[in-house]
């Protein structure tokens, strides 16, 4: 719905806070990928092509984005229930647990891979109760969901944790004392509220698994069209002092990852809107 | 959190950062990942000498890092005067850039290589899968554990390592030695992310039947894993791996350090240097001192590089370049 | 948040539901987070408590320390200040292309830290775009403090501004145009009704991008140039000792930086509880004392007040 044009001008900074938010994505973001384009372009379209779409090359984007789909939507799931009960419920050693969340971005993400690598390898704590079952993680493509689950985890958690502790909770007494179950009033009340954060801890997640090198190259296995994940391959045109070939394959992962996080962030403007939550486009005329 | 409390710590941490009290002059030797222990021995060694030879005092410091990275970082502009590298290719690479001089090779003695080492095997205690050559490592039933043949320099050397065997054998050609090397590689149940890597899933995740590795580490795993727990196997012949050194020429030229950079890396063919070589498990090119360390260094038949792949730049791209032979192995079937 | 808003029962889940929930939830906590940090302690303390020690005290390892916290703290002011303006513009206004600058915000984080680190250098190494303009101007910016800063600020650039969007639209903008039109100036506005409602997004954004900022290893080992005693930052130094055979050395200081982000937490902890007094003391004040005759005098505080959190100023 077209807002009338007073009220934006009713809150001021528009034009401050944009131009600062501007001129610093201009120089940290947009300049060094402009770098990176720029320098992928000195391969011809043919040559291009062949690069970014070689079999290896193509079986490396379904490893990479199929583990880091899943591993945001085992993260969104779960970290929906870590970020529930830290921030509604009492249990003991909640303030540690809480501390804990954002461990995984601290620890350097070789050592996350290598320590993973070890807990998951057939003799390992969590390896030897797996492979009974038939379950192999360390070097399969497993274990690359299970490397990006850990390096992507705080994200789902900490979007939500603000947004669920500034729910009001006469909505929710409001919603019940209508008659509305508990799972009616999570669902039609409290979820339409988070989905944004729900949304955006996806897309991080998802965003930084995508480019994920240094953990899962140690618990990947790094087989050639098995369990290969496209930044190896990258690093690899790097071996090779390739760099124009490392940028080709960078600027295509740039540029799904740019379309899919398009995707999901029109997603969320557009349940938002629809919802009418966001705090920009409402409030009443 | 204020802004002034940020600041104000931003000036302190930076106070504390400030540079190092300055020698004579510095140097900066950019070398590749194992080699610390070695040169932190070697570096007061040559201070002292520097010092009594030409009176000067000479700061050291060190860059350790993945191999072509760190000449990648040479070549964008890191100020290393001096180069220790695991493997020509790297140092080849320098010279295409005009770093280095093209015949660097000729600059020092023994192929500008102050020391060697070479691929042996490392096989459980017992060695029970009765492990005594390459051939064994393409055996059905047996696993081998080595570094990414195509992304890391250990990798590498074990891929030219197995291909040299079995060209060298009865009727062996680069298609018998591209089968050979396709059905060891069948038998690695995953491709390590670097030397260190591949010694923790052997020794540590205890996966796999042989480990591939450089001689002067099999020392280092015995000292972070114990002596008791493993056997060294050395093959009927390997590869002879050389560790060049270059003087990056722009660098020393602009500081003004051509003198001490040669004199850093002269030294280390002298008697101490070679003898630290040694110390630290690495062959020296020395006789004399490679007849006193005979005990830790068996005599092995080796083939360079040179001899059996023509040079790095040769090698390099017949094997490891996109669509090279280790690609084909895997794009075949 | 901490200890939580006692369960009302109008809005409490079944017991069984709530153990559940519970269990699940630190279930996955401890599978993925808590018996990783364990295996890291115990490899790192795998000699006793004297080589632990005894690698932290390394000077390498200091200087390293050193370095990493300089970094962290040259990137987060900018990092908040940042993310304050993005997400003020993104979540308060309609503009045509928010959702590309919304993407935009979030690139950084898809861009593999390798690649990132390649990117500076073809724009600051000597083969570089700007290369040969510093080096002949005697600049330097890769393999020094300023091309880890700088490299720094692209891997946490979303952090902040994607912690606060999704919490000041879920807000939506009525108290901060309900100030206004009591008179409120935009900065006090901003002090006294935006900054209050806001700090805790504001502070997981800072908190995350701290830890990921001393975490950082593939991006920042590009340009370091691993200079031991000079550009190692606690990740490199924790790469070179693993691959040197030194495992208690690298587990101990890997063991560091997670105790840095923990340290990181109880500031964050302490914070909280400071507020939460202040909260308490203001709530049992006399009703009488938020009248609206007082906006008059102080627009900004009772602005803030009408929402849950009378909490004073952003401390």
């Amino acid at each position: 719905m077209p807002v009338p044009h007073y009220r934006q001008q009713l809150l001021p900074g528009f034009r401050l806070a944009l131009g600062c938010a501007l001129v610093y994505l201009s120089l940290i973001v947009v300049l060094p990928l402009t770098g990176l384009a720029i320098k992928a372009s000195q391969l011809s379209l043919a040559e291009f092509w062949q690069t970014a779409s070689g079999e290896r090359a193509l079986a490396s984007y379904r490893v990479t984005f199929g583990a880091s789909l899943l591993a945001a939507t085992i993260n969104c799931f779960f970290g929906l229930i870590v970020a529930w009960i830290l921030v509604r419920y009492s249990f003991p050693g909640k303030r540690l647990i809480d501390a804990l969340v954002d461990l995984p971005f601290a620890l350097p993400t070789a050592v996350a891979g290598i320590t993973l690598a070890t807990l998951y390898a057939e003799n390992g704590w969590i390896g030897r109760y797996l492979e009974p079952l038939g379950l192999k993680v360390a070097f399969t493509p497993l274990g690359i969901v299970v490397a990006l689950t850990f390096v992507s985890l705080p994200f789902v958690v900490r979007t939500l944790q603000p947004v669920l502790e500034d729910i009001e909770p006469e909505v929710e007494e409001a919603a019940a004392s209508l008659g509305a179950s508990r799972f009616q009033t999570f669902v039609r009340v409290l979820l339409p509220t988070i989905l944004p954060a729900l949304l955006t801890g996806f897309t991080l997640a998802l965003s930084r698994s995508v480019g994920e090198y240094g953990s899962v190259i140690f618990i990947a296995g790094n087989m050639p069209l098995i369990s290969e994940i496209t930044p190896l391959l990258i690093i690899s045109k790097l071996e090779q002092y390739d760099v124009v070939g490392a940028t080709a394959l960078a600027t295509v992962m740039l540029a799904i990852s740019f379309v899919l996080l398009l995707a999901v962030n029109a997603l969320q403007w557009w349940t938002a809107h629809r919802d009418g939550r966001d705090g920009a486009g409402t409030g009443q005329p | 959190m204020s802004c002034k409390f940020l600041s104000r710590l931003l000036v302190i941490a930076l106070a504390i950062a400030g540079p190092p009290a300055m020698a004579d002059s510095n140097l900066l030797n950019v070398s590749y990942d194992v080699s610390r222990d070695f040169y932190k021995d070697y570096n007061p060694i040559f201070q002292k000498h520097w010092k009594a030879t030409s009176g000067e005092s000479i700061d050291i410091r060190q860059s350790h890092g993945g191999s072509s990275k760190q000449v990648r970082a040479v070549a964008d502009g890191l100020e290393a005067d001096v180069v220790t590298m695991n493997q020509a290719s790297d140092v080849d690479f320098l010279a295409d850039k005009g770093l280095v001089a093209r015949d660097y090779t000729r600059k020092f003695p023994n192929n500008a290589s102050p020391y060697t080492s070479t691929m042996v095997f490392i096989v459980r205690k017992g060695n029970p899968k009765a492990i005594k050559d390459w051939n064994d490592l393409a055996r059905p039933g047996v696993q081998v554990i080595l570094p990414h043949p195509k992304n890391t320099g250990n990798g590498r050397y074990t891929y030219l390592a197995a291909w040299g065997y079995a060209i060298s054998q009865p009727g062996g050609n680069d298609r018998t030695a591209q089968d050979f090397v396709a059905r060891m590689l069948k038998n690695a149940p995953l491709f390590a992310a670097g030397g260190r890597d591949a010694t923790t899933t052997f020794m540590q995740r205890r996966i796999g039947d042989v480990l591939v590795s450089f001689e002067s580490e099999a020392e280092l795993i015995a000292r972070e894993f114990g002596k008791g727990d493993f056997e060294v196997i050395y093959p009927s012949i390997s590869v002879l791996t050389e560790f060049p050194v270059a003087i990056i020429d722009r660098v020393v030229d602009k500081k003004g350090t051509r003198k001490v950079a040669q004199a850093y890396l002269d030294f280390l063919w002298s008697p101490a240097g070679q003898e630290n070589a040694a110390q630290n498990y690495l062959r020296p090119r020395n006789a004399e001192l490679l007849r006193k360390y005979a005990a830790q260094f068996p005599p092995i038949r080796t083939f360079t590089v040179d001899e059996l792949f023509g040079g790095w730049a040769r090698a390099f791209p017949i094997h490891f370049r996109d669509g090279g032979t280790f690609d084909q192995i895997y794009q075949q079937k | 948040m901490i200890g939580g808003p006692p369960p009302r029962r109008a809005n409490a889940e079944p017991r069984w539901l709530r153990h559940l929930l519970i269990g699940t939830g630190l279930g996955f906590l401890a599978l993925f987070l808590a018996i990783p940090l364990i295996a890291v302690f115990s490899e790192a303390l795998a000699a006793g408590w004297g080589r632990y020690l005894e690698a932290l005290v390394d000077p390498d390892a200091q200087s390293a320390i050193r370095l990493t916290l300089i970094i962290a703290i040259s990137v987060l002011p900018m990092n908040i200040l940042f993310g304050i303006a993005a997400a003020w513009a993104i979540a308060r206004f309609d503009f045509p292309g928010k959702n590309l600058l919304v993407t935009l915000i979030d690139l950084p984080f898809a861009v593999s830290p390798v690649v990132v680190g390649l990117v500076f250098l073809l724009i600051f190494g000597a083969q570089g775009i700007f290369g040969p303009w510093l080096a002949a101007n005697d600049i330097k910016v890769v393999f020094a403090l300023p091309g880890m800063i700088i490299v720094t600020m692209f891997i946490t650039a979303p952090f902040v501004a994607r912690e606060l969007i999704p919490l000041m639209q879920a807000q939506g903008r009525e108290e901060e145009e309900a100030a206004l039109s009591l008179g409120a100036s935009g900065w006090q506005m901003f002090r006294r009704v935006t900054l209050p409602n806001i700090r805790w997004g504001l502070l997981y954004g800072v908190i995350l991008a701290n830890a990921r900022a001393m975490g950082e290893f593939g991006a920042v080992s590009v340009v370091s140039g691993h200079i031991r005693g000079q550009t190692n930052t606690l990740p490199l130094h924790v790469e070179i000792l693993y691959n040197e055979y030194n495992a208690i050395g690298a587990f101990a200081s890997a063991s560091v930086l997670a105790l840095l982000a923990v340290v990181t937490l109880i500031a964050k902890t302490a914070v909280e509880w400071r507020i939460r007094r202040e909260t308490r003391v203001l709530s049992e004040s006399p009703a009488q004392e938020r009248p609206v005759a007082s906006a008059s005098r102080d627009m900004g505080a009772s602005a803030g007040s009408l929402r849950s959190n009378p909490s004073g100023e952003w401390p």
